[in-house]
């Protein structure tokens, strides 16, 4: 509805043109006007809307939307203009001013009043001008803003008249910004459009910049001064807000990878296990959230904002699932045989590849974003989508949970005394076996977890995890095995260095340039980032 | 010295090799043109055609396996040097096209003026003459491994480390040739080839020579692979392998060793790739997939690693099963991969080749120690064999 509210409004400012002397105010009785309509031909109409409109009276919306839907009627017998529903007996009739009814009529008894898409366009811009008058307060600030997008001087005289009535203080303040750029291009006096610019510059961002660049050309030589004032200050910050977006698309890609890489952190990173199939646990994941969502849509649609939060513990389960029979059926004969794991795990990504190809088909699977993931939020000069924010919040959540497990628990303690000294921790009575499967099967299951986010915000096909795989290696490479924090780090300044490589050199171009730079710094330092150090390296 | 190198290089099954290679290429061309098509000694050139793509397979598993069957070293990069070959090859042929493509641009190949290039960018110059491309043929993919090697073997990256950057290498490599502004083609690469050689590359006889070059070159380069690695220096090579530390602490310059290796290899993958592209008539970024340098890697794994002969037998045969299993059950043939993959690995690490071999080296063994038993062989003999067959 506010959304429809907002499209008219929008058209108004374009159309507005066409009915610039209706919005003098008349403040004359609508009634009349609109019962005039019953006997007035296209070229009547027109003017007629023009006057209705210019009575300012927001109760004449109503009547106006229902002439547009073709849903306004006047009766045979004394011409008296109705709005008409069809109900189960003929016609419901309402009052078009009051919405009293008016009782229900057959479809013989009155006739509609004929319409084109010229007058549908008058009445959009009418109603949209109106609706700075509408006493929703959301619905005025919705036109307001529309005036704001596509500014013009005639909509100057309605935005003052509003904006003297206003009240509240929001809507004040965004049609005092509204009647600013009006302003602008209006033949206002000159102290009064220096105030304009001054008032569009607190607005500030690409909108600010936009407006004031779009009336340059055309402004007072007299106002020169202060408008490129006015655009240096805004353009000096635009520079930062953008450089935060980059940071922030920097982070959220690093977040992406984070999550990609984190499973393999501990497969590759502390097991030594080169788990090319890590990319399919990642796929497998995200199949588990499309199948989650399956069930829900078709047997308990309500549940559906829940469908991520029940698809998490699932996929966590399946793909851990996976990997301990992998574990226990590949990779436990393959211990100490690095290159050798390296070719069974990837024959292992084959076959689930072609598993998942067989069940669900080669194409991309729908899933769905639940409510609190979709649509986004502004932050000064820069969008924050929900979906982004959440996965970074969700990557950090995983990592300091997993770094929980690895530091304070029983089982991270056994993990780690395996992975330092094998025949030690054995001698000490730990059940070495079965810390493999397990730690394989929790890497493979934080794979699945990271499945679930990507599946939000990529496509989910067969071919999902071949995607994050190189990646995953770089991540864990660069950081450096066998530490979590190399991995987070490594993540991160990989997706801000990614970012901010693309402005100037392009996306792929970017890529090539992040992975040769990996090449270069492994070279550097063959360990990573944040190398063990210590008889683990050797081991 | 030379001519000791090379006898050196022709061993029993060496010898055997190279005499069948030769034969096939004097008798599969020779079936093809001089036998009338209802012949059952017939071989069509499509079938021909395959067979030369197998073999260009195998010269790309033979120098996979020199590196990694001998030096120790997993490149998942030999896709690469392979296409960097190919894309050499592919060039001259481009250029021979001349005025006949769809433009009728004499100079530039057809997707340069669909992109409005204006002129030949720099690196396409000489790529009209025969010799200036076969130079770039082995150039290209040497030089690029000389850079990578140098710089990888120096700073001691090796095992998985290696591996994984050899993969950031070629997929690099493959999103820089996918983007059209590198003067490559773009994702459709160089096609609609002609001439070679003022031959057309249709031709029945021109696929005959091709066919009947990929196998004697795969037969010189597997006698030049043969004799590296029975030389002195192949012998260190094989403990650069098994102990790299310990070679390098007896005074070898291994990283020198395996620089040498590596590029030699990649040189063998970039003829490899200048031989497959005239046959298969298209080269494009695709050929750079990582997914494509791995595969690679079980055609030597299946052979035998290490074997030389053995990636070669692995390549024919993995990549016949592949064209019988796409043709026949498109869906079965990742599984059939993936699970040889698997099965290689877990139950067949020496691979067929080596697996036969150890097969007769154990057999050998036995023999002595039956025939030591029996007091007719003395201790040495027998600790000799055990020695071997472990």
């Amino acid at each position: 509805m506010i959304f429809r509210t907002f499209v008219q409004a929008f058209f108004a400012c374009f159309i507005l043109s066409f009915s610039v002397p209706a919005f003098a105010q008349s403040g004359a009785d609508p009634k009349p006007l609109i019962d005039g309509l019953a006997k007035a031909d296209f070229a009547e109409a027109e003017t007629l809307i023009g006057q209705i409109a210019a009575t300012g009276d927001v109760r004449v919306v109503p009547a106006l939307d229902a002439f547009a839907e073709g849903d306004l009627y006047f009766r045979k017998s004394d011409s008296a203009v109705f709005i008409g529903k069809t109900g189960d007996a003929g016609l419901d009739l309402t009052d078009p001013l009051t919405g009293v009814s008016a009782g229900t009529v057959p479809k013989s008894a009155v006739t509609k009043i004929k319409i084109n898409n010229n007058l549908r366009r008058v009445i959009s811009s009418a109603t949209g001008g109106l609706t700075l008058l509408s006493p929703d307060r959301s619905v005025r600030l919705a036109a307001a803003d529309a005036v704001l997008a596509s500014p013009g001087a005639e909509n100057l005289g309605l935005v003052e008249a509003a904006l003297a009535k206003e009240t509240d203080p929001e809507v004040k303040l965004r049609m005092t910004e509204a009647r600013a750029v009006s302003v602008l291009s209006s033949d206002r006096s000159i102290d009064e459009k220096r105030d304009a610019i001054r008032t569009i510059k607190t607005i500030g961002g690409n909108n600010a910049l936009s407006i004031l660049s779009a009336v340059s050309g055309s402004i007072d030589p007299s106002l020169k001064g202060d408008l490129d004032a006015a655009l240096a200050a805004l353009q000096s910050e635009q520079k930062l807000w953008d450089m935060a977006q980059n940071v922030w698309y920097g982070l959220s890609l690093g977040s992406v990878l984070l999550l990609a890489a984190i499973g393999l952190a501990i497969t590759f990173g502390v097991m030594g296990i080169i788990n090319m199939a890590h990319g399919e646990m990642v796929m497998l994941g995200a199949y588990s959230t499309f199948m989650v969502q399956e069930v829900i849509r078709n047997h308990a649609p309500g549940l559906f904002d829940w469908s991520l939060t029940i698809a998490l513990p699932v996929a966590f389960l399946v793909t851990g699932a996976v990997g301990l029979v992998i574990e226990r059926a590949v990779i436990r004969f393959l211990y100490g045989r690095p290159l050798e794991t390296l070719l069974a795990t990837w024959g292992v990504s084959l076959i689930l590849q072609q598993t998942i190809r067989s069940i669900f088909g080669p194409t991309n699977q729908e899933v769905g974003n639940p409510s609190w993931m979709s649509g986004s939020f502004p932050v000064g000069g820069m969008t924050i989508t929900w979906n982004r924010m959440w996965i970074i919040v969700f990557s950090l959540v995983i990592f300091f949970a997993l770094l929980v497990v690895m530091k304070k628990s029983a089982y991270g303690l056994n993990m780690r005394a395996v992975t330092q000294n094998r025949r030690m921790a054995s001698s000490m009575g730990i059940r070495t076996p079965w810390v493999d499967a397990l730690t394989f099967a929790l890497g493979s299951g934080i794979a699945g977890i990271a499945g679930v986010a990507l599946s939000q915000i990529d496509n989910v096909s067969p071919n999902l995890g071949q995607s994050y795989i190189i990646d995953s290696f770089m991540v864990v490479v660069f950081g450096g095995v066998g530490n979590l924090w190399g991995t987070l780090v490594g993540a991160l300044s990989l997706g801000v260095l990614n970012k901010f490589l693309e402005p100037s050199v392009g996306a792929v171009l970017g890529k090539i340039l992040v992975l040769v730079l990996i090449i270069l710094f492994i070279q550097k330092r063959p360990r990573g980032l944040f190398a063990l150090k210590g008889r683990a390296v050797e081991a | 010295m030379i001519s000791g190198f090379i006898l050196r290089a022709l061993e029993g099954k060496i010898v055997v090799a190279i005499a069948v290679l030769i034969a096939i290429a004097i008798l599969v061309p020779v079936l093809n043109l001089l036998t009338p098509p209802d012949s059952a000694l017939h071989i069509p050139t499509y079938a021909m055609s395959l067979f030369g793509k197998y073999l260009c397979y195998a010269l790309l598993a033979l120098a996979l396996d020199l590196v990694w069957g001998y030096c120790g070293i997993l490149s998942l990069g030999h896709g690469a040097f392979f296409a960097l070959g190919g894309y050499a090859m592919g060039m001259y042929l481009m250029r021979q096209i001349g005025p006949r493509g769809t433009y009728g641009n004499p100079v530039l190949p057809d997707f340069m003026v669909f992109l409005n290039y204006k002129e030949l960018p720099w690196f396409w110059f000489g790529m009209d003459w025969f010799v200036v491309a076969m130079a770039m043929v082995l150039l290209v993919p040497g030089l690029l491994a000389f850079v990578f090697g140098w710089f990888a073997f120096r700073s001691r990256v090796n095992g998985v480390y290696l591996s994984i950057i050899t993969q950031a290498m070629t997929y690099a490599l493959m999103l820089a040739f996918f983007r059209n502004d590198m003067g490559f083609g773009g994702n459709n690469g160089l096609t609609d080839f002609k001439d070679i050689l003022g031959f057309q590359v249709q031709a029945d006889g021109t696929r005959a020579v091709l066919f009947a070059l990929s196998a004697l070159v795969l037969a010189l380069c597997l006698l030049t692979a043969s004799a590296i690695v029975r030389s002195k220096f192949g012998k260190v090579l094989v403990g650069v392998r098994d102990a790299e530390s310990r070679v390098r602490f007896l005074g070898f310059r291994v990283e020198n060793m395996k620089l040498f290796t590596f590029v030699v290899s990649a040189m063998f993958a970039g003829i490899a790739g200048a031989l497959f592209v005239p046959q298969v008539g298209i080269i494009n970024p695709g050929e750079f997939a990582p997914a494509n340098s791995i595969e690679i890697v079980v055609w030597t794994a299946v052979g035998g690693r290490g074997t030389l002969i053995g990636p070669i037998i692995g390549a024919v045969l993995v990549n016949a099963g592949k064209s019988f299993f796409t043709g026949a059950f498109p869906e079965f043939w990742l599984f059939a991969l993936g699970g040889l993959f698997i099965f290689v690995t877990l139950f067949l690490p020496r691979g067929i080749v080596g697996t036969i071999q150890h097969g007769f080296k154990a057999r050998k063994a036995l023999k002595a120690a039956a025939d030591a038993e029996k007091g007719r062989g003395d201790a040495q003999t027998v600790a000799q064999a055990v020695q071997a067959a472990e």
